[in-house]
């Protein structure tokens, strides 16, 4: 295996709120290799937006901070470095599209405006070459008439087109990592396929490594090579992506996949009711000792409530945070 | 016309709802057509499913049933009362029969009342009981969709996502309706509560008898929940079955796109390429093309398609609207 692109190790992010102070990241570890796609699945307040603030170094400082941990890109060192370093990586290095593409685009530049600006910025291209890019990344991200579309403010273009739009902004100074943060979330189901054929074209003919952070597991399952589950601030589970979702070891990984209802080509004419996980996710000032699951476990032990259960390599590198499970 | 008349809670004829037209400020406004001549009936104690994409109409079909846009045309019945010839007061009273659930829990409850007051309001507005029966009532309703009745103390920032939605289907049943029309109920809440709230609301249904009409775009959760489902594309309904056949033998080239795109658990990475594939979006409901409305996209269209519009056929309870089904062509 080829040494990992990006390498987050370790990292802790607290945060102070009324309530206390909260761990929001718990030495969350993650990897991914130039042409891989690593998901990041768990529900919301998991921690998976968090760890995609950390990378970019955007984690809003106070009330948060990254206490410890390190976050490598291609063996550079990320944390600590002074913000106008970090601002070079952003976007040059490490691309990133967010869930919104309307509030993330600016209402008042036209889309090849923003696309060249990135450019110019990091590149120093001049104005003329920087368009000349920004309608070649359209044309990649296969948005029709890019010459003419490159003149249209965002509003003039639908929400599957507006997220075309902030790939081809992440991508146009060719960054060697992509984050995405729940890209498709937003959009309709046949939108939502177009996007993921077009992240998966960019890997395959760009070798850029992609974080895809989702909520879905059928995402995962389409798009990603490995996988990481996320719970309250730590990753409880993380492998190959076949692996997992066959054999999901974690209490929760299961209950994740067994919750939803998931579209059967042949559906059984009888209904069994979904697999519930019982209870919410708990507050992070309120975590307790033991594993933060715990509470909402059914193969729950003793020790569960007593101490938190290390990130542990079952077998084939698949690694679970789980007492019942090691046992 | 499907499903069986006499039993149905609700059936809703060629239903439609335009927006605009007419002369504005600045000359003849656009007419959306939202909805665009629908027709269904869903039998008491079922669950009908309307999936779509964005402005496929699906919810202004659920707000028109609820006679909370203007119909522009069409008759929705409701047991024996024609719901869309009501007025005034008459409406207002027929309003007890049928209730809706929001997709938004965290917009759809009012943020100044505690919990029991929101569930008790439709009761108050409606004048049903006395105050005691009333705060009976509320008490029963907690319970049943898994509430604490001191909860009804709390105001709804106090209530997780998944709880706010309790609380939106507790004053759903408040009333005692016949039919519940869920606009997206659970599209808003985390995966692990999405299951809390299905569960619910079967249970309920077992319970009550209640009717549901069901709008979502996730097909996952409306093959799981819906007995009979209707697919819509740009106001019309362009194929309709029950559950195991619409998933089954899918006919309409939209229906098969649609299931093609949802991310499978069960599929491999490399099965992906070799499924259909819809490319761009939907024309605009302002300038309809004057056939088929999914012509501009299908990947199978002939000329034919681009000059008339297909009705929506009947066979053997599966509704399709498609030229090249049933002709041995598809």
């Amino acid at each position: 295996m080829s040494a990992p692109l990006l390498d987050i190790d370790g990292i802790v992010v607290d945060f102070s709120t009324r309530a206390g102070d909260a761990r929001v990241l718990d030495h969350v570890s993650l990897d991914v290799a130039e042409g891989e796609i690593l998901g990041i699945v768990g529900e919301s307040g998991c921690g998976k937006s968090m760890t995609a603030l950390s990378i970019m170094g955007l984690v809003p400082q106070p009330p948060g901070r990254l206490t410890s941990g390190s976050i490598r890109l291609a063996g550079r060192e990320l944390v600590g470095l002074p913000e106008s370093e970090l601002c070079d990586i952003r976007g040059k290095e490490i691309g990133m599209i967010f869930q919104e593409p309307m509030s993330s685009l600016n209402p008042v530049l036209t889309v090849g405006e923003q696309i060249a600006e990135s450019v110019r910025l990091h590149e120093g291209a001049s104005p003329r070459a920087a368009m000349a890019r920004a309608v070649e990344m359209l044309r990649a991200v296969e948005i029709p008439e890019a010459d003419l579309r490159a003149k249209a403010y965002p509003h003039q273009l639908s929400g599957g087109m507006r997220q075309r739009v902030m790939i081809a902004i992440a991508l146009a100074c060719r960054p060697r990592v992509l984050i995405a943060d729940e890209p498709t979330t937003a959009l309709d189901a046949t939108v939502q396929a177009q996007i993921f054929d077009l992240l998966q074209d960019l890997q395959r003919d760009m070798g850029t490594a992609i974080v895809l952070i989702t909520h879905d597991m059928g995402a995962v399952a389409e798009l990603a090579d490995r996988v990481a589950v996320m719970y309250a601030g730590r990753v409880v589970e993380k492998g190959a992506v076949g692996t997992v979702l066959s054999d999901p070891r974690h209490p929760y990984t299961r209950g994740l996949i067994a919750c939803v209802p998931h579209l059967e080509p042949d559906p059984p004419a009888v209904r069994a009711p979904l697999l519930e996980i019982p209870g919410v996710v708990p507050a992070l000032t309120d975590l307790g000792r033991g594993c933060a699951f715990a509470p909402r476990c059914g193969s729950r032990i003793a020790r569960c409530d007593a101490e938190k259960p290390p990130l542990e390599a079952m077998d084939g590198g698949h690694l679970t945070a789980c007492w019942v499970a090691r046992a | 016309m499907s499903g069986d008349a006499r039993n149905s809670a609700l059936t809703v004829e060629g239903l439609k709802v335009h927006f605009g037209g007419g002369r504005g400020l600045l000359g003849a406004r656009p007419t959306v057509h939202a909805v665009d001549g629908v027709s269904f009936s869903v039998p008491a104690g079922r669950t009908f499913g309307i999936v779509g994409e964005s402005g496929s109409g699906k919810t202004t079909t659920a707000l028109a049933v609820m006679r909370l846009v203007p119909l522009t045309d069409g008759r929705v019945t409701l047991g024996d009362t024609v719901v869309s010839e009501l007025e005034g007061e008459a409406l207002r009273a027929a309003r007890r029969q049928f209730q809706i659930v929001f997709q938004d829990p965290y917009s759809s409850l009012d943020p100044r009342k505690r919990a029991g007051e929101i569930v008790r309001e439709p009761l108050d507005l409606m004048r049903i009981g006395t105050r005691a029966e009333r705060d009976a009532k509320v008490a029963e309703l907690f319970g049943q969709v898994g509430l604490r009745p001191e909860q009804r103390a709390l105001f709804p920032h106090q209530f997780s996502g998944g709880q706010r939605q309790r609380l939106g289907l507790a004053r759903a049943l408040s009333t005692e309706p016949d039919l519940i029309v869920c606009d997206e109920p659970v599209s808003a809440l985390d995966v692990a509560i999405q299951a809390q709230i299905l569960n619910l609301m079967a249970r309920l249904q077992r319970e009550l008898g209640l009717t549901y009409l069901f709008i979502s775009h996730d097909l996952g959760v409306v093959q799981h929940i819906c007995d009979e489902i209707a697919v819509m594309y740009l106001g019309q309904i362009v194929e309709q079955a029950d559950r195991v056949t619409l998933f089954r033998d899918p006919q309409h080239p939209y229906t098969k796109a649609l299931l093609a795109a949802v991310p499978s658990v069960h599929g491999a990475r490399a099965d992906r390429r070799a499924r259909l594939r819809l490319k761009g979006d939907p024309p605009s409901p302002v300038n309809l093309p004057p056939g088929c409305r999914f012509a501009s996209r299908c990947p199978v269209a002939e000329p034919r398609c681009h000059r008339e519009a297909p009705p929506l056929v009947e066979r053997g309870g599966h509704r399709c609207a498609c030229w090249l089904v049933g002709s041995g062509e598809n």
